[in-house]
């Protein structure tokens, strides 16, 4: 089990909402939680079960925020070994989840 | 088009089982009310520990409702787990909800925290009988890819009511179990037919233990929980002494009997074969040809 930490600047805040979850902690599957924190930025907490993919773990959450740029999130992440993929599309159905006018487009992939 | 049940997350069970936009969670994801256990083992945790709890509507009557997640550890009951359901059951002693409803999922006892695990489900059980004894009816509905084995088969079967698609499954000992303990002759895990034909609905159905049976949809399971809420089966010594001397009728009937098509043959049933291909909505009629020698 690997845990890492990430944080992004980010524009879009969409202020004070219920939390949001999405997915489930199932064999090549993942949970993802977005609450509302008081900082500017974004930040990304992943607990996977699958040690060593830091680098693309960063690389899909770098791709994820490029296409949102929240601000104000506070991400989390439980991994049960799901692919890069799955996992973009988990954190754009988290992200479509938001209160409207959050997002810059939506989610549409880039 | 059809919800289906086993399809769908605990989650979306608990949104569409109740009135639209009723449910309220108890302890939902964000308090992180976590298993102490599993991180300690290399495992990542879920934020619900794979179990939703909370109040809602249904049919505009307030219930208390759970519902285990299937994919997370395969349902299985952890300490945290079990303690979300008995904190439910305790609560409906003072709520006085018209029923506990539980979507039941699991393998049962959450081999990581084992005997948390196990204590967990004799502590359910005992919430459990508390809320029937208050004359309030606790209601299962099962209907996951998961089925409901193992603790939690047992639970469910100390419910005033069980409901089931085909798809669910319901047991004590899960198919592999049985085939690790007692070899492939005793019972083969990978026969999908046989284990669905002896686990499955349809069979609890016609033998009932299962009270109604209907087909993978949300809907479905909905009206069947409505029909049921207000109504408590007394649990009584009367009751517990009859449901023994019919466990132990069935055993002396069937108890040589390899396969569900075994029993549904010596039962009377006309066309056992058949009864594996038939429509949930068709097997009232079926039960009601033979209505002492199945059960």
């Amino acid at each position: 089990m690997e845990k890492l930490h990430f944080e992004f600047p980010g524009q879009y805040a969409p202020g004070h909402f219920t939390p949001v979850l999405v997915g489930v902690v199932g064999s090549g599957n993942l949970e993802v939680m977005l609450e509302p924190h008081g900082g500017s930025t974004c930040t990304i907490d992943v607990t996977t079960s699958a040690g060593g993919f830091g680098p693309i773990w960063e690389a899909v959450v770098h791709d994820f925020q490029t296409r949102h740029r929240l601000a104000g999130i506070a991400v989390s992440i439980n991994d049960m070994g799901a692919t890069p993929a799955v996992v973009s599309l988990r954190l754009d159905q988290a992200a479509a989840a938001l209160p409207l006018g959050s997002q810059s487009n939506s989610g549409a992939p880039t | 088009m059809n919800r289906s049940f086993a399809e769908s997350t605990a989650r979306e069970r608990v949104t569409h089982l109740l009135d639209a936009d009723t449910f309220h969670e108890i302890l939902g994801p964000a308090e992180r009310v976590v298993s102490p256990h599993l991180a300690l083992l290399g495992v990542p945790s879920a934020f619900d520990d794979g179990v939703v709890i909370g109040s809602g509507l249904l049919d505009g009557q307030a219930i208390l409702v759970a519902a285990q997640e299937g994919e997370f550890m395969g349902g299985g009951v952890g300490e945290v787990h079990g303690a979300k359901l008995v904190g439910l059951f305790k609560r409906a002693l003072a709520a006085k909800p018209a029923a506990v409803i539980v979507l039941a999922e699991s393998g049962g006892v959450r081999l990581h925290e084992a005997n948390a695990g196990l204590i967990a489900v004799s502590e359910v059980m005992r919430a459990l009988l508390d809320v029937r004894a208050q004359g309030i009816p606790v209601i299962m509905l099962i209907g996951g890819a998961n089925g409901c084995f193992g603790g939690m088969g047992l639970i469910a079967r100390c419910a005033d009511h069980v409901v089931m698609s085909d798809i669910g499954r319901l047991a004590m000992s899960g198919p592999e179990v049985i085939e690790s303990s007692n070899g492939v002759e005793e019972f083969d895990s990978r026969d999908r037919a046989l284990v669905w034909r002896t686990t499955g609905g349809k069979h609890r159905y016609l033998t009932d233990d299962c009270d109604v049976l209907v087909e993978d949809d949300v809907a479905q399971f909905r009206a069947a929980a409505m029909g049921l809420l207000g109504q408590s089966l007394p649990l009584s010594l009367a009751s517990m002494e009859a449901e023994h001397a019919l466990l132990a009728s069935r055993l002396s009937r069937y108890g040589d009997c390899r396969d569900a098509l075994d029993i549904w043959q010596r039962a009377g049933v006309a066309d056992p074969l058949r009864v594996p291909d038939m429509e949930a909505r068709q097997m009232p009629a079926l039960k009601a040809l033979n209505p002492k020698e199945l059960a």
